[in-house]
Parts: C-alpha cells; structure tokens; sequence
C-alpha cells in the first residue's frame, strides 16, 4: 500500500493560503474554496447573512449568468455544493481531473464578480425562508435551536446558521453585498485541492487565476468571550407529534485547546466512532457506553454524542430519542448517570485502544475519496491548521486515561450544563408519564 | 432554458475518452465466480486504500411476507446482528466496531442487502462474523421485543415527518392493495403482531445460498476473495420455494390525490408522480434521460429551475425515476409553504407538459447527455461506489460490460427518444398526488 502524498501548504502574495494533496488512485480532482466567515461572525438583526451570500454565489457573475455555473460543473460529470456553517463558508467541485481548470476559473471568478442582482435576492429570499421551515418541520431542529440560543448568552454561537425568520424578512441587498466584500477576499481564504493533479502547476494556475485579486482588509478578530457559566440550563420545545428527544449540552474547548484531544477519546468511548464521509455512514455505536446504557435497557431508540471542531469554544452534546412509551426524565437520569461515570472513574486501558483503533480506521476510509479529503484539509486550516490533521491521529495516540478523566471533569460538571426536551403535544397520555 | 453564453469557458476543456475507461470496471478486470451452492461472487481489486467494502444480497425481501404481517423482511433482517448461535448481540458489537468495522443489513421489496467495510487486515474476521450472521442467528425473545421499540419509535417518527407522510401517500394511492404498493416497515397493527415464531419460520423458509450475490471490492487479490468466501459460506445449502408471479397493476386511469392533514407544521410536501417501466425495457434509458432534463441536471433541472430558480417557491424541487424488475414510478417532489401548493403542483405539471408537447433542444439534450456519462468517474472512485455499481449490474442482469456501453447508449438516444418516453409515462391529466400539510 503507498502512503498519502504529503500536504504541501503555500501562502500568496496576497494573502490566499493554499493546501495541496496529491491522490493518483482515480482520475478525479476536488476543489475547495474556505471563507472564514459563519454565523460567528453575525449580529442582531441579520442572522442568517452568512448563508444568504453563499446562496447568492450560485446566482451568477457577468461570466457565468445565473444557472450557467451549475450546468457548467454538471456538463463536465462534475457534482459542486456550497455550505455554511458557524465557522465557515464553503464551496466545492469534484471533477474529472483533465477538467478540474473549470473549478478554479469559477472559483476566482465569484470570489470578486458575484452579482447580487436584486431581482434574484429576493426570489433567494423565499427559497430561504422554505429551507428554515422545512427545518422547523423537524422537531430535532427545533429542539437544537432553542438549547443553542439557552448555553451562549455572549458569544454568536447563539445563533443558527440559517438565521431567525424576521432576519430573513428584513435583509437587504446592500447588507448582503457589504457582507461579501468584507469577508471574501484572498486574505480570508482558504483553497483546498485533493485528487490527481500536479501540485507545481495546480498551484502556478490557482496564482495565476487568483493572485490578481486584491487581499482585501483585514477582518477584527472576534473578541467576544461567553462568561462562565454558573448552574444548569433547562430549555423545554412543544410541539406536534408523539416522539420525545433530549438535548444535554455541555460548553467545550476549541480545536486548538491542548484539552481536545482527550475531548475527542472521550466522545469516542461515551458515543462510539464518528465517520468522516461527508455522505454520512459507515459507523454504528452499539458497543458504546451510552448505547449500552440507554438503548440496551429499552429507554432510548437512540443515542449520540457529539464534540464539534471548533474556532471558539463551543458544545460537547449528548442526543437521544426516547423510546415509544418511556419518558425523558428516565432517559436523562440514564445518560446523566454515565456522564457522571466518566468524571468518577477513570476509563480502561482496552477503552482506550479500541477508540484510537476506530479513528485510525475512519482515516483510511477517508483517504478514498478526493472530496472526503478536500473537505478535511480546508476544514483544518480553518478551524486550526492543517498540521492539525496531519497529526491528528499521534496526537489521539498520546492521550491517557488520566487526561480523559480530567477533561471529563473539567467540562462536565453538572452547572455547566444545559438540558433541552422535546415534548410531543399529541398522545401525550401515551409518551410523558411524568 | 438559459442559453449558453459563455461557451468560450469551456473551449479549454479537452476530454481524453482513454484515461476514463481505464477505471470502468468490466468482465476482464471483474473476478465472476459462481459457487456449486448458488452463491455468485463478484471480486475488484482497488489497491489505494487500505480498506475492503462487501456488498451483496439474498434473494427474500418483501414481497416474501405474508400480507397481514407487513414488516417481516426488515424486522428479520434487523435480528441478524442481534446474536448468533455462538455470538451475542454484545459480542457482535463489540468485534466489528472495535476494530473500526461496520456490517448492516437491510430489507426492500425483493431482496435483504447487506454492506460491510473495514480495513484489508480485518477482512477475515468481517467475513466470518457476517457469515455467522446470516446463517446463525437465533432471534433471542428480548431482542425481538427490543428491535419492535425501535420499529414502532420510527413509525411515531414518521408519522410526525410530512416528507414521508407523503410518500407513503402516494404509494397507497398508486399500488392500493397490490404487493408491489407493501411498506418496508410496516403498521403498527402487524409490528405488534409479528412474533418470535414468525420471524424465525420467515428466516428459516426464505433464507438460503441459492442466488446470493457478494460483491468485494478492495486492497486483496480477487483470486483470495473468492476462497475467502468460499470458506465462509461454502458448506451453505438449501433453496428456497420459488416466489409467485405477482397479479397485474391495476391501470391508472384516473387521477388520485390524497391530502394528508399534519397541523402545527410549517412546510407541505408534495409527491406528484405516474407508474414507470421496469427496469431493462427498452425505452428506460431515454426515460432516464428526460428524467435528467425534467429534475436532476443541474440544480435539479427544469423543475429546480421554474419552482426554485424562477419562482422562488421552494428550497427543493426535483424528479426521481425508480425501476427495477417490477415497474416502477416516475414521481417529482417538492417541499413549499402550504399556501403555495397548488401554484407548485401547476408549476410541476406545466413542465411535465413542456417535455411531452416539446422536443428537449439540442444543446440542452447535449447537457444532460454529458452529466449521465461524464459523472460515471465520481461515481466510481471510492470502493462503496465500485460495490454498489457490481452489484447493481449483477441484479439488474446488465451484464458486467454494462457501463463500457454506457456511454454509447446515452450518447446515441435521440430527442425524440425522450419526447416518446414522456409521452408513454407523464399523463398531465392522469397522475397520483399526495400532499402532506399543515
């Protein structure tokens, strides 16, 4: 088997960083282009701001009029996307390598050209508010909201990404177009490109399509801090249907935080292993603690653990979804229990083993895919840099069962949490025995 | 359509036919071996990563279930991992994931598929649990009352889902009492009525080597698969009864609309769609082509274009064909605000009537064309995305030379191929619609 090729980092004149993996196992390249820009970076008044220019980036420049960038990538047998996300904007296209050149043309183009037509601003306006109520139809969307804007008080975390209804209402065309010449320059970017290229001319073409753009101002950095938080947080959700959920959220470190690591052992051996397609599956967690503990004992149909990778400090949260005829508060005591475990006893050596084991295993699979691949390097030099990934798995592989007691304690302590029901209102005889 | 003023961005692209069809994968660099017991075993090898993906199936599914205990299949295929003669549910668990492994099963209408994946070095050990899983498995009584939870929890899900409420409308509409119309999970009634008994006789009848196909793809010598699964599943015999022909569809001639009531929602879903062809008759491809122009290409072709793009009406808009050896559905989907749906569902049919009343342009035709080849690379790139071309190659009865005479096949449909194909399915006047709204 060859190893990975390594990543090669170069930085433009004006200020646009480059990662670069070369992957010669198919004939296919995927590009990403990372703007550090999210619902972090958002106010009163136009949440959701950051999401609404990403869609705006699909609907045209003087090169590619409105739907020509779409038709463009998928003539080519390409697939292309865009994401928001609280940290980020980004954008991909994976394609034929002997036709990747269509990505960074387009790319460069709507980085300085996107058109903002006000006729299209408002139709993207509803297309919008569609995607935030067909959000609202699920009651784990509303439940996650409402415990997100519960554990900040400070910080824009509070938000959601896709904004708050009135926000969408009330966003203008200037507010958008002002948003994107702040935030996407060369400066704030960060390129990915994984797949079967040469790395000296992919990155000579990125220079010369890029390079000529401005770098743009320098964004002030966000100085906002979350004070501390000093008891637990309950956040109750109504709503139709007959299934209940639980929401338990705990404030976690940053990515770079030389406690996350150890967040990451404990998320494995509480949650079980997470995998690392962005299409989703591949993994089940049946041997895991809180599996164990929750769905073996028929409370819940399911459960999960989540700690996100994050610029600022952000959550550890633990979901489940009651089962039929049992009551959240049991299913809470049960998963409150194990957390507790985790704080009063250190973890086992065979604990420790099987989730690095799990990790290294998601990597290898990662490694298929040049989009799977694209996404992790950017991914990483946004939220900390791409050395960050690299070695990601040596630095899994130093963490203790000291350093995840530690951490457990440190982060899981019964004020620094905050706890979200989901309540169904129909049948509830049935699903709340209180 | 939006014309193509920009053609000189494209002028650049050179495409070299050649280095594509070195990853098609074919009979010559396909290991097909059929064992004395039935089982067909497909082996790639794809040395890039240090990973194996397994896909296959057993020839039992829903079809196979009695019609009072709808659900049977997938609750049968759910205990497989739920312990074995010489393995627990716990044990199972605990040597698949601890090595970074993963094996799943699942029920649909003909047939239980199965996926594994793990790393090369684990192959044996997956094989062995996998086999054991589906020849063994002992369908302890507190398991069966346990996966029934998670069944009736996901039925409670569903009815509280207006994207499924709809669908599962508009598959009563359209197959009515038929088997072909049979819900892969079932009501509440038969998931409290399937028991221990029933599961077992289900497995015992149903469950055989006879036609199961698996398909390896990965960092091994094919030659290696081939005995590998030989050891795992060679000694395994048996057939099952042969399954009955199914009675006619009944015609669609007139329309059908159900309107499903879900207050407190915020957003409808629509299912707007028609019976379609099986499979491997002769007009699917063109069927598949106009599907593209009508709701894939792009952002979700015409109806992204007109419901989404122009109207501002929806946050999805799309069309899907489905078709295997039954015939299948053509349907188009959209999700809007409830006010809305009656303008969206207009929207729909405007552009199903455009692609029966108008021949698809050239350039446009040409578009879709493209796609339908030109994404064959992508989809072919990861070890999942080999297996699941074998394997669907393998059940369709394509033939494994089926995606070298691909790109032939799109290449020479013609607009009228297409416009004909619309005609034959897409009946303005004559549909199912199912609506799911507050």
């Amino acid at each position: 088997m060859k190893p990975l090729e390594p990543v090669r980092k170069t930085t433009l004149d004006n200020g646009l960083t480059i990662i670069t993996r070369e992957m010669h196992h198919s004939p296919v390249a995927s590009f990403w282009i990372w703007y550090r820009v999210g619902s972090r970076n958002e106010v009163t008044g136009s949440t959701g701001i950051s999401h609404w220019v990403e869609h705006m980036l699909f609907k045209g420049t003087p090169s590619f009029p409105p739907g020509e960038f779409d038709k463009a990538i998928a003539r080519q047998g390409g697939l292309f996307n865009g994401m928001t996300w609280i940290d980020f904007t980004t954008y991909f296209e994976t394609l034929p390598s002997d036709r990747i050149d269509l990505a960074l043309r387009a790319e460069s183009d709507r980085m300085a050209n996107a058109a903002f037509d006000p006729a299209e601003v408002e139709r993207e306006r509803t297309v919008i508010i569609s995607e935030r109520q067909g959000n609202e139809n699920d009651p784990e969307y509303l439940l996650g909201e409402a415990l997100q804007a519960a554990v900040f008080q400070a910080h824009p975390y509070r938000q959601s990404v896709i904004g708050w209804q009135s926000d969408l209402e009330a966003i203008t065309r200037e507010q958008l177009y002002a948003h994107y010449r702040v935030h996407y320059t060369p400066r704030s970017a960060v390129v990915a490109v994984a797949g079967d290229f040469a790395t000296t001319s992919m990155v000579a073409r990125i220079e010369e399509l890029f390079g000529g753009i401005p770098s743009g101002q320098s964004v002030p950095p966000l100085k906002v801090v979350e004070p501390p938080q000093r008891g637990e947080r309950r956040v109750t959700v109504e709503g139709p249907g007959t299934t209940a959920y639980l929401e338990i959220a705990y404030r976690a470190p940053r990515a770079t935080d030389p406690d996350f690591h150890a967040m990451v052992v404990l998320e494995t051996i509480l949650g079980g292993a997470k995998g690392m397609s962005l299409w989703g599956g591949g993994t089940s967690n049946r041997s895991s603690r809180l599996y164990k503990a929750l769905v073996d004992t028929e409370l819940a149909s399911s459960v999960d653990c989540s700690l996100s990778s994050t610029v600022d400090p952000y959550v550890f949260s633990f979901s489940a979804t009651v089962r039929d005829g049992r009551s959240p508060s049991d299913v809470e005591a049960a998963m409150l229990a194990e957390i507790d475990r985790a704080m009063a006893e250190p973890v086992s050596e065979a604990e420790l083993a099987k989730s690095i084991k799990q990790t290294r295993a998601q990597f290898a699979y990662s490694s298929e895919s040049v989009t799977d691949q694209g996404y992790w390097l950017g991914f990483s030099e946004v939220v900390a840099d791409v050395g960050w990934f690299e070695s990601f798995l040596d630095d899994l592989a130093a963490v203790t069962a000291q350093d995840v007691q530690r951490v457990a304690r440190k982060y899981l302590g019964r004020t620094q949490r905050s706890i979200g029901w989901y309540v169904p209102t129909d049948g509830t005889d049935e699903a709340e025995k209180q | 359509m939006a014309t193509r003023t920009n053609g000189s961005v494209l002028a650049q692209i050179h495409v070299e036919q050649s280095i594509f069809r070195l990853s098609l994968p074919g009979a010559d660099d396909t290991l097909r071996r059929v064992l004395p017991n039935g089982i067909t075993v497909l082996a790639r090898e794809n040395w890039s990563a240090p990973s194996v993906v397994i896909e296959g199936y057993l020839q039992v599914g829903v079809l196979d279930e009695p019609s009072d205990l709808s659900g049977t299949a997938s609750f049968t295929a759910s205990m497989l991992s739920r312990g074995t003669r010489s393995r627990s549910f716990a044990e199972i668990s605990e040597l698949v994931e601890s090595i970074g492994a993963s094996i799943g099963f699942g029920a649909d209408r003909y047939t239980t598929g199965y996926s594994a994946k793990c790393l090369s070095e684990d192959l044996d050990l997956v094989l062995d649990v996998l086999a054991d899983e589906l020849r063994a498995p002992v369908f302890l009584g507190e398991h069966v009352d346990r996966v029934r939870g998670f069944r009736m929890t996901a039925i409670a899900e569903r009815e509280n889902d207006t994207r499924q409420m709809a669908g599962l409308a508009f598959r009563e509409l359209l197959y009515g009492d038929h088997p072909l119309g049979r819900d892969v999970l079932g009501s509440r009634q038969s998931n409290k009525a399937i028991n221990r008994d029933d599961l077992v006789s289900f497995y015992e009848r149903f469950y055989s080597p006879s036609g199961m196909v698996i398909a390896v793809v990965g960092a091994l010598p094919a030659d290696e698969v081939v005995a590998r699964v030989e050891r795992g599943f060679g000694d395994w015999t048996g057939e099952r009864p042969s399954r009955p022909g199914l009675p006619e569809m009944p015609r669609l001639e007139s329309l059908r609309e159900r309107r499903v009531p879900m207050p407190e929602k915020t957003q409808a879903d629509i299912v707007l769609g028609w019976p379609a062809m099986r499979r491997l008759a002769s007009d699917f491809e063109a069927a598949r082509l106009g599907n593209t122009v009508l709701g894939v290409f792009g952002m979700m072709g015409r109806l992204g274009q007109n419901v989404r793009e122009k109207q501002g009406m929806a946050y999805y808009a799309y069309s899907r064909l489905r078709a295997d050896k039954d015939p299948g559905t053509w349907a188009a989907v959209a999700g809007v605000a409830p006010a809305n749906v009656d303008r969206a569902v207009e929207a729909m049919l405007a552009e199903v009537r455009r692609l029966r009343d108008q021949p698809v342009p050239e350039d446009e035709l040409a578009d879709s064309k493209q796609f339908l080849t030109g994404s064959i690379p992508l989809q072919l790139e990861t070890n999942d995305g080999v297996a699941g071309a074998l394997i669907d190659m393998e059940w369709q009865g394509l033939g494994l030379d089926y995606l070298r005479r691909y790109a032939d096949m799109i290449m020479a449909l013609s607009a009228a191929d297409v416009q004909a194909a619309a005609r034959e399915y897409l009946d303005p006047e004559t549909y199912v619609l199912a609506v799911a709204s507050p």
